[in-house]
């Protein structure tokens, strides 16, 4: 059997011929307040750098990369969609082109928006894993991988959705896009009453992930 | 009856979603911008493709007690070594040298 990963054993990842034995590093762990896969990424990277398969600023310049995605890029392309209906036509064909417009590098994973009206709700999962259009909202939050959010809202995502406040009329459609590793998904959520006054930056204020998820509602 | 694999959860049971989330730590953000830099088009080593493979070969019950970075970590280190990138003797020696030098640096890391 080649496939080192298929008992039950907690430690099994460790590569079956370690020299090491089967359990490599758990009595130092004892002692130490960093777990085996923390002391493992950090050798990955340590050994990748060695080798000069990526080099140190490489490596520091995506990790700054990724502390610098939020929610609020995403924001500002669901704020100029609600003020401009062409925008918004464009962020329906194609987000990344559309977002690239405002200068926000979404990525080259293909993300599709999905537009919630009075008649549709849309919300967003990944049953297999957890794809996210994490180059334009940031990484996912904990619940959105876990496997009671995975499992169960594309079979009830109304009682999905109360659990994070949201209650939705009986008679307005729900849809679950199921996110692949090769197709992501972004919410556009209604724009709230009476925002007729504000401007983009404001309305993108009012803007949340969750809603961009589609868990929540403005 | 179509027969799953664990990873493969869409429509079955579970409980309430928890909603509590905890901040990214640097080790975090350290095994995703790895991925990143493997699965770039300079670099090419490993697809995402392979990463979900690696992860999906994790057994169900490893799974489960899994993190979702510990899952992501374990899969692109065995993709490295199946691809000769990195030894497993060399990841030995390596992980007990940060563990040494952690410790005597009174761990506070990641």
């Amino acid at each position: 059997m080649s496939d080192p990963h298929t008992d039950d054993h907690p430690h099994s990842h460790a590569p079956s011929d370690n020299p090491h034995g089967p359990h490599p590093y758990q009595a130092d762990l004892e002692d130490s307040p960093h777990t085996h896969y923390q002391v493992m990424a950090e050798a990955v990277g340590e050994l990748l750098i060695e080798k000069g398969v990526v080099t140190a600023d490489e490596l520091r310049a995506m990790i700054e990369l990724i502390d610098s995605k939020s929610p609020a890029e995403g924001c500002r392309v669901i704020a100029r969609a609600w003020v401009d209906p062409e925008f918004k036509a464009r962020v329906l064909t194609n987000v990344n082109d559309a977002a690239e417009e405002l200068g926000i590098d979404p990525g080259t994973i293909p993300i599709r928006a999905v537009e919630n009206t009075d008649d549709v709700h849309n919300v967003i999962v990944c049953t297999l894993c957890s794809c996210y259009p994490r180059l334009l909202i940031g990484l996912p939050p904990d619940w959105y991988k876990s496997r009671a959010y995975r499992s169960r809202v594309v079979r009830e995502p109304r009682t999905v959705l109360k659990e994070f406040g949201t209650t939705l009329a009986d008679n307005l459609e729900i849809r679950v896009h199921d996110s692949t590793a090769d197709l992501r998904y972004l919410v556009i959520p209604k724009r709230p009453a009476h925002t007729e006054s504000m401007g983009e930056s404001e309305l993108a204020a009012l803007v949340t992930r969750d809603s961009m998820i589609g868990v929540t509602t403005l | 009856m179509v027969l799953r694999r664990h990873h493969d959860m869409g429509g079955l049971e579970a409980g309430a979603v928890e909603q509590g989330e905890h901040e990214y730590g640097p080790w975090e953000k350290r095994t995703d911008a790895i991925m990143r830099l493997v699965s770039d088009k300079k670099r090419k080593i490993m697809s995402v493709d392979e990463l979900r493979r690696g992860i999906e070969e994790i057994g169900p019950n490893v799974y489960d007690e899994m993190s979702y970075y510990e899952r992501w970590i374990t899969s692109i280190t065995n993709n490295l070594l199946e691809k000769g990138v990195i030894s497993v003797d060399e990841l030995g020696r390596k992980m007990a040298q940060i563990e040494q030098r952690w410790r005597q640096q009174g761990a506070t890391k990641p």
